[in-house]
């Protein structure tokens, strides 16, 4: 596979949320509106293209049988610059995300790739690998919280889209993401099929 | 790809502390870096915050001045007061409430000197995104449960289902009672310590 296949095939064949569905809990937390999808997707995206690179480089130096605690440590490095970073220089995303960026590090999609992809391929095909999951990630949490913001609060990036007395206020809610989710899956398993 | 270092105990123990220390080296570093800025943050949120219930102008350092007032409930009520050429113009209150919907509301009210709401900013809360969430704007003088200029004396603010004239947020009223308790709370410690500005004794920490 030559490297834009690998980030093609993480962008969407495997989409991370709509064909792999890892990651369902900051999926279904944190897409109460656009730009809280945006901010906890790219913040995913920069912890799978960093672990995948470093663990791409000292997978051979690891045993086998320590090789997931080793993984963890990593990731939760990478998690922890992460969430200083934000708090220190984004404030108020962090306010908004701060909840759920520890839990990147028991996101699935990082590990799984770390495991599945970066600790058997090579550096580059691994940085191409953490940057289609992470970008697939991203896009998918984009959409899902600009559909519950739009049909939530008539808004997207917070600017108005309906009058301000719209709003299913379901779809900010717990039920309204179970909803949108599996309607999204539907839609995009419908796509790929047809392909 | 090369071929693996083989599993026993001496490999595994070595990699795993490598691993594990040059991760602490690196989290340490960059929390060395960011602890300052983290630090302003905060502060700079406190401030900006006291500037927005604060009316009009002072020229003291409401943060430098703070005193603090415990609450029977085991709680700490901050009061910033701001001061121009030595008269108070008013007072910020940092106060909560415990009875949110998502658990304990923090907030920073404004109060003129003669006890009148002047603003309020909500700091932080946990209440239901589109329903309790909307106490950032609702109380607000644009807002449909007006309290800016209400003076909640010692009798307190109440809602409108429980008597009172404050319009309680549509289909969040539990939020709005817990807004109200936090805003009274303030109110009334601030009454009781009406004096504090003149010969402050009772309520050093």
């Amino acid at each position: 596979m030559n490297n834009f296949k690998v980030l093609a095939n993480g962008i969407f064949r495997e989409n991370p949320t709509f064909a792999l569905l890892l990651g369902m809990c900051p999926t279904l937390g944190v897409t109460t509106s656009a730009i809280n999808g945006m901010g906890m997707g790219l913040a995913t995206a920069f912890v799978l293209i960093m672990s995948n690179l470093v663990i791409s480089l000292v997978s051979n130096i690891i045993p086998d049988k320590i090789r997931i605690p080793s993984f963890i440590v990593i990731i939760a490095a990478f998690v922890t610059v992460v969430d200083m970073s934000m708090a220190a220089y984004l404030p108020a995303l962090h306010a908004s995300l701060g909840l759920f960026i520890p839990l990147i590090v028991v996101n699935c999609i990082v590990l799984g790739r770390a495991e599945a992809f970066a600790s058997k391929n090579k550096v580059l095909p691994s940085i191409f690998d953490g940057l289609g999951m992470g970008l697939g990630f991203t896009l998918s949490l984009t959409l899902l919280g600009s559909i519950r913001e739009i049909l939530g609060g008539g808004k997207i990036f917070n600017l108005p889209v309906f009058n301000e007395n719209y709003g299913m206020l379901i779809f900010v809610l717990a039920p309204g993401a179970f909803l949108a989710l599996g309607y999204l899956i539907a839609i995009v398993n419908r796509i790929r099929k047809a392909n | 790809m090369g071929k693996k270092l083989e599993s026993n105990f001496l490999n595994m123990v070595v990699v795993l502390f490598g691993v594990t220390l040059i991760a602490s080296a690196a989290v340490g570093y960059v929390n060395s870096l960011t602890a300052g800025p983290i630090e302003a943050a905060k502060q700079a949120k406190q401030v900006n915050a006291i500037r927005q219930v604060i009316p009009g102008e002072f020229d003291n350092d409401p943060s430098a001045d703070v005193w603090k007032v415990k609450t029977p409930d085991g709680g700490e009520l901050e009061f910033y007061p701001a001061k121009k050429n030595g008269e108070p113009v008013g007072t910020a209150v940092k106060t909560y409430t415990n009875s949110g919907f998502g658990g304990i509301v923090w907030l920073m009210v404004g109060f003129n000197p003669d006890g009148t709401i002047s603003n309020y900013s909500v700091l932080e809360h946990k209440e239901t995104p589109g329903l309790g969430s909307k106490m950032d704007t609702w109380f607000t003088a644009n807002g449909k449960g007006n309290i800016i200029g209400k003076n909640p004396g010692t009798t307190g603010l109440k809602v409108s289902k429980d008597g009172g004239d404050v319009d309680a947020i549509t289909a969040a009223t539990i939020s709005s009672r817990a807004f109200l308790d936090a805003v009274n709370r303030a109110a009334s410690a601030l009454a009781g310590n009406a004096d504090a500005t003149s010969g402050a004794t009772q309520q050093n920490k």
